[in-house]
This record gives structure tokens, sequence and C-alpha cells, in this order.
């Protein structure tokens, strides 16, 4: 509790950032919940309602210290940057958190009789497998955007983050999103939905913090004081807007009553299949390629010191990515009760989508020219141009799966559980680690990382277990994929549907002790990271990732 | 920020002339092998709509050139597979169980059918390979609760145990002590009564208190020397063969609830033929009695 500001007169009002309001929410919300908590007779809703109770609760204490300690004071000459730390501990939590559960679900499929735990039904493989994949998308991937999002549309626009403490709320509201949904899974709370399993009432409360990030990130774009917006902050908005828009029609539910857990879609039959896919591809399309395009373009050219390879093909591959991704969903549903039309529409745009994603990886690796001896002495920018290579080899992989012919092998085989780990480990997950590396000594003023040659291993050792993951997955998704369609000659299948998973036994093990190389980096990556927080701090003044806008000066302290 | 165009000393491109946070873009155009390969796939989405169903309009689709219809398709792909199995499967249809085992030829085809159907069908509940779990009979030994001939195989796989089929084998042993029909202590010396039944070491005096008590309750089904009774699907209680575990425990438990498990009635799900082919494939695999 420092002494208060310089200005002696009369009582001034700070500017809290709207803490006192948010305040307010959160005692709102404590009672609100405290009271459908108390009239519910449903178990598994009380225990949401007791995780928003503490959600407020920890908010509402959190903003009462706070505000009584004097630490909300809204610096206007500094970028909002306390979020983004936070943003990026989060990231590496849920990463770590997601990946190994990732390895235990392996070892499920694995050995099912070892790793089968009959009296803890919350450890069953059909409740930590949403865990997993929600932990690693959405809170991984999620906090990795928000983070990274709130630190570039700072810097590209030369404002400071829109407002005050909204994009707190943000990052809190979005933890407990994440806490909401988890632990949800662990007690059977799910609609069944792949990456939309959260019911309607956590769906909501992701809707009110995803508006509420929309607010903040359109708020900075609009007081910018650079006259065009940079490339990362197109795709971020269509990552953002999108999102929203498929968040909310995926989930038009109707709830039992408004003291229930369970909601029925409004959507039915087919066309539920099809708003699913819809969403589904469309998560993948516009979360994990757009947003980490835009971590992609402003991250490479930063580190790597070189300009943008093409201004042209980034406003080209932009607009014909966010037009044609949409359409590609179907794709999905090859050979199902989807009509025919709908399954050539869904494959003929996932093709037409090869070289709009494609335009993200050109300007990625052409920017890198000029800079190619870096790849030398840089690890970080190793990790980029891999996460490049594997993003480019996802996104032509994609499009040869959506053909109807190839899928009719592919669907349901491991082969799509590959593509999606080449996307997600290789493409997602080293984008994320680069600008990580990148972030923590920009945001924590250090002169570098605390080892580059830990960066090196991290490298090597995740680098080779996605391969190994994907190899594996290739040959166990071909393999069974050939046994399943595999017939007698009287005209019989040849196979039991069993028969095919034993088959698959040594892959499943490779692909374990790929999963568990990957991991292994992680933790390499965290411990580097703390080590690097206990370096002494730079001369921020030489730093040029701190530089403020022109006209600001620092406040004097 | 400025907007001055300068020239990259490295690719002698000229910057766009925008600069956020130290970043540039250089003014390079579209790369030409990029922009022809989008073009193609464009020509070959076109293409694919021509031939293909693909776009729709109020009441209606384009059907395409070559009129595709994947659902016609499956309807001739699923007739040449009937055809194709017809071959031997009316000699199947025509002969009795006992003469398809006679048949080496029909038999083989028999064996066949019936693998494949008991692997994708049975192997949930009765293991890979028939050999059963706690609970599941093991179909892989000359153990039968409800009788091992080709005739009894198939009206159990037909009609069922407990089911819901009106001719369903049925037969349900008492809860003597959920129900309360025997005393805790009753059960206890039944148990050791049943464990004596199997040849093996029990207290001699429990056994004696228990004989009435198995004469009175369990003879009925299970014989009075309890060698059991396939008429009532009574296991035989003097050999190894448990159904739900040889333990005192699982004895005591048995006796306490009287389980009795439930298989479907499959004459409901799959045709005469299969499951004539299954009953073979099971009655070779068995002992078979």
């Amino acid at each position: 509790m420092s002494s208060s500001p310089s200005s002696g007169s009369a009582r001034t009002i700070v500017d809290t950032g709207g803490a006192p309001i948010l305040l307010i929410v959160a005692v709102l919300g404590a009672l609100l919940f405290t009271a459908a908590t108390a009239l519910s007779q449903d178990p598994l809703f009380q225990f949401q309602g007791a995780i928003f109770i503490i959600g407020f609760l920890g908010g509402a204490a959190a903003l009462t210290w706070g505000l009584s300690a004097g630490r909300f004071k809204q610096d206007a000459s500094r970028y909002t940057d306390g979020v983004i730390k936070a943003g990026v501990i989060a990231t590496m939590f849920w990463g770590a958190a997601g990946m190994l559960v990732g390895c235990i679900i392996a070892a499920q499929l694995t050995w099912p009789t070892i790793f089968y735990f009959p009296d803890y039904g919350f450890l069953n493989f059909g409740r930590i497998r949403p865990l997993h994949t929600s932990a690693v998308i959405f809170a991984f991937g999620g906090n990795a955007l928000i983070a990274t999002s709130f630190w570039v549309v700072q810097r590209t626009c030369k404002a400071k983050l829109f407002g005050g403490m909204t994009a707190w709320f943000v990052f809190w509201g979005y933890q407990l999103f994440i806490l909401l949904a988890g632990l949800g899974y662990l007690m059977g709370i799910t609609q069944g939905q792949e990456y939309a399993e959260p019911e309607w009432l956590t769906d909501l409360w992701l809707t009110i913090v995803w508006v509420a990030y929309l607010v903040v990130f359109l708020g900075t774009i609009w007081k910018r004081k650079e006259p065009h917006i940079y490339v990362a902050n197109w795709f971020y908005l269509a990552f953002i807007v999108t999102i929203a828009i498929l968040h909310i029609f995926n989930n038009l539910a109707v709830p039992v009553s408004l003291l229930n857990h369970r909601s029925y879609e409004v959507w039915s039959g087919v066309q539920s299949a099809m708003v699913q896919w819809w969403y589904g591809h469309n998560a993948v399309g516009f979360l994990l390629t757009a947003g980490f395009l835009a971590m992609m373009y402003y991250f490479i050219p930063k580190r790597a010191e070189r300009p943008i390879y093409s201004y042209r093909l980034s406003i080209v591959h932009f607009w014909a990515l966010i037009f044609i991704y949409i359409w590609a969903g179907p794709h999905h549903l090859h050979y199902t009760a989807l009509p025919q039309w709908t399954q050539t529409l869904g494959m003929t745009f996932s093709i037409m989508l090869w070289m709009p994603s494609w335009g993200g990886m050109i300007n990625g690796l052409m920017t890198l020219s000029g800079a190619w001896d870096k790849l030398r002495t840089d690890p970080v920018i190793r990790m980029f141009v891999a996460s490049l290579a594997f993003y480019g080899m996802s996104t032509f992989e994609g499009p040869v799966m959506s053909i109807r012919a190839v899928n009719a092998l592919s669907h349901y085989t491991d082969w799509g559980i590959g593509h999606v780990h080449s996307g997600a480990l290789g493409w997602v997950g080293f984008v994320t680690f680069g600008s990580m590396y990148c972030l923590v000594p920009w945001l924590w003023k250090k002169d570098g990382l605390y080892s580059n040659k830990l960066v090196e291993w991290h490298f090597w050792i995740a680098t080779t277990g996605i391969l190994l993951y994907i190899t594996a997955m290739w040959v166990s998704g071909i393999m069974e994929g050939l046994m399943w369609r595999a017939y007698t000659p009287q005209g019989f299948l040849a196979y039991s549907f069993i028969e095919t998973v034993a088959a698959k036994h040594v892959e499943f093990m490779v692909r374990l002790l790929g999963g568990l190389m990957y991991l292994s980096g992680v933790i390499i990556m965290i411990y580097n990271l703390v080590r690097t927080l206990g370096l002494p701090s730079s001369e921020r003044a030489n730093h040029p990732a701190v530089a403020l806008p022109a006209g600001l000066a620092f406040a004097g302290e | 920020m400025s907007g001055k165009r300068t020239t990259d000393p490295h690719s002698g491109t000229e910057t766009t002339g925008h600069e956020w946070d130290g970043i540039t873009e250089l003014d390079t155009p579209l790369p030409r092998w990029w922009l022809w390969i989008f073009y193609g796939c464009i020509a070959f989405a076109i293409g694919y709509w021509v031939l293909m169903p693909s776009w729709p309009y109020p009441g209606g689709y384009t059907k395409g050139l070559l009129h595709n219809s994947t659902r016609a398709q499956v309807a001739v792909d699923l007739a040449a597979l009937k055809a194709q199995r017809a071959v031997q499967g009316q000699a199947l249809t025509n002969a009795s169980l006992e003469q398809i085992e006679k048949d080496p030829k029909l038999q083989a085809y028999a064996l066949t059918l019936g693998q494949i159907t008991f692997n994708e069908n049975c192997t949930a509940c009765h293991g890979h390979g028939g050999t059963g779990s706690k609970g599941y009979a093991n179909l892989r030994d000359d153990v039968w609760l409800w009788g091992g001939s080709l005739e009894d195989i198939q009206t159990t796989i037909t009609h069922g145990i407990r089911s819901q089929d009106p001719e369903t084998r049925m037969s349900k042993m008492p809860s003597f002590g959920a129900d309360g029909l025997l005393k805790p202590g009753e059960v206890n010396d039944l148990t050791e009564y049943v464990v004596a039944l199997s040849h093996r070491k029990a207290s001699a005096g429990a056994v004696a208190r228990a004989a009435p008590l198995f004469a009175n309750n369990c003879a009925v089904c299970h014989g009075p020397e309890g060698k059991g009774n396939q008429a009532f699907g009574a296991p035989n209680l003097t050999d190894r063969d448990w159904l739900y575990g040889p333990d005192r425990a699982s004895i005591h438990d048995q006796i306490w609830y009287g389980r009795g498990g439930v298989m479907p009635n499959w004459g409901a799900r799959l045709d005469a033929n299969t499951i004539k082919a299954l009953t073979v494939y099971i009655h070779a695999n068995a002992g078979g009695s």
C-alpha cells in the first residue's frame, strides 16, 4: 500500500478500470447462484452452481482486496501487460495438464485392462477423452490466443487495451469456463457433441466472456493510432467473431428447466449433425488455423526481423481462407445420412481450401528469406519453421482426406487422429511454444531466455515425438481401414472390430511414446521459462518490444 | 506508419510503406505457382459440380451429368453381396444342422460365417474366442447350462435367455437372502454345503445343518445331488465350472441375490441361415455334446 499519487489538491477520482462494477457483478453472481443452487433438485446443477459460487466469491474477494490496496489504478502510459502474463502462465499450465491427460488416455487405449479404474468412474476414457481435447484446444490454445492477441493488438495499434479491467474479466471468466467444462465432464455433464461438450449453463457463461473479449479487442482496434489494421489483427478478429457465431448456433438448446444442468438441442437428426460439423470443422478453421496464423503473422517477422513476404498474398489468402473454410464442414459426414449434394460441396470446398491455407505457410516461410542463417543460431526460429512445415503438411492432408474415395478408407480410423495431431502438436503447439519463448522475455523484461540449449532439446524431443505419433497413426489408421473393408471370398467381413483393435497394439504403444516425448518437451520448456523469470531484468528502454506509443512518456515513479 | 515505401535490400522488393511495431511488408506479387494451383482447384470443383449432385435449389438439387447417387449405388452393392453369399447360402438353407456338420464343404462355409457372426455379436459378453467371463458362460468347454446339442444351441441363440421373446429360455433363482427366504446363517451354511458338493474342504457342522435346507430349497432345480438340470438352466454344482465364481464370497452372493443373466433373442436380429451357421460354429468349438 504505497502512498497515493502526487496530485495533492482535492480528492481525485482514481480510474480503476471499472473494477467496482466487476465487484458488483461478482457479488450479484454469487448471490444468484447461491439461490439457484439452493433451489435446484439436480445434484449436477448444484455442482456447477458451487463452481460458480466459488468463482464469483474468489473474484469478489480479489477485487475488494485490489481496490482497497489501490492495485487497479489505470496507467494510460503503459500497455496492459499483467493480464498477458497471466495468460502465458495459464497457457503453459493447461498445455501440460491437457497433454498429460492425453498420455493417460493413450495408455488406456493401449492397455485397457491395466489403466481401467472401475472404482473411479470419472477416470473412464469416455470422461477424460473430452477433458483432453478441450484442455488442449480451448484451455491451452484458447489461452494462448487470448494472451497473444492482447499483446499483438496493443503493439500493432499503438493503443492500450480497451475497457480497463474487462481484459481481466475475460481472462478469469475464461478460466472459470474451463473449470466448469472440465470438471463437468468428469462428473458426467456433457451434451455429447465433439468439441462442444459443455452444457447450456457453461455455454451461456462462455458467450458472455467471449462477447467481452470481442469488445476489448474491437475497442482497442477502434482507438488505434495506426492508419491501417495489421494482418494479424484481421485473423484474430475473424477468429473471435466466427467462434462466437459457431458457438451460439451449435449450442441453441432448451434447458430441461432453469435449475437443471441438462438441455435438449433445437436441431435434431441430420440437421444436428450438419450444424455440429459446421461448428466442429470451423473450430479447427478459425480457432486452430486463423487464430494461430495471427500469432504467426506477428511473432515470425518480429523474431526474424524481416518484412512480411507479401502483403497481397496476405490479403488474398485471408479472404479466400475465411470464405471457403466455412463451407467445408460436410466432409466430416461423408457416406452418412447427409444428402450427397451437401457432401459434394463439403469436399470441393475443402479442395479449394488447399492454396488459401498454404498462403499462410508461404508468407511465413518466405518472410524468413534473408534470415535463414538464424535457423542455425536461434532454436525459436527453428520451432516456427517446423510449425509452418507441419501446418503445410496437415493443410494438404486435410483436403486429400476430404475426397470421398479417400475418406471411405480414412474416416473413423486413427488416420484422422494422426491428422489432427500433426496439426495440433506440429502447427498449433510449435507456433505457440515459439511465441511463448518470445513473449516471456519481452513481458518480464529479460535479455533473453535462460537457456537456448534447452529450447534446442525441447525442439528435437518434441519433433521426434510428433513424427512417432503421426507415423504410428498413419500405419494403424490405414491398416484398420483396410481390415474393416476386407471381405472373405464368400462375401463375409473378414475381421471383427475387436480384431482390428488388437492389431493396433504396437502402434498404440508408439503413439504413447510420441506423446510422452512431446509432454517431456513441454516440461523442459516450463523449466526453462521459470528459470528465465529468475534472470536479472534488462534495461527496458533498450528493448524494442516495450517501446511505448509515440507521444506517451513513461510514467514517472 | 508514415507511408514511405522503401526497398528491401535483401529481396530488392519495395515495401508497402505500412509499419506496425517495427514490422513492414513487402509488396511481392502473388506467387505464380500458388495462383495457378488455386485456379486449378477451383476448376476441379466446378467440374465436379457439373458431374455430380451438388447445388441445392428450392425443392431439389442439381443431379449432375453422371446422375451419380450413393443411395442407388449402395443398393447395387448390397444386391451383389447377397448374390455372392447366395451361392452357398441356399445349400445352408436346405440342409439340417446335422447334415451341415457332415458335409465338409458346407461345414467350412458355415464356420466362416459363424465365426464372423460370433466375433461381431457374441464376443462382447462371451469374450474373444468364447472363453467367457464372470457371469457369461464359457462356450469352449463341454459344460452347458441349457444343453449343448445342436438343437439346444440353436434354440438358445434364437430365443435367448430371460429375453423378451415369448419362447425365451426362462428360469429364476430366488434371492434367498435378499428376499428373506433364508436367514443369513442359513445362507452361510448353504454356502459351505455347495463348497462341499464340489469336492472341496468345508465346515462339517455347517454342511450337516445345511443338508435339509438344500433338499427343501435347492434340490428341486439343482437335483438332490446338486448335479443340475438343463431344463431349468440350473448349473451342476459338483463340477469345477462356476458362472459367477468358485470362491465362497461368490457362492454366498449367488444364494443371497440369485442373479440371472439375460441373453438377447438373436432370432429378432439375425436371419435363419446366420443362426444356423453360428450354431454349427459354437458346437464345433465346444466339447460338442
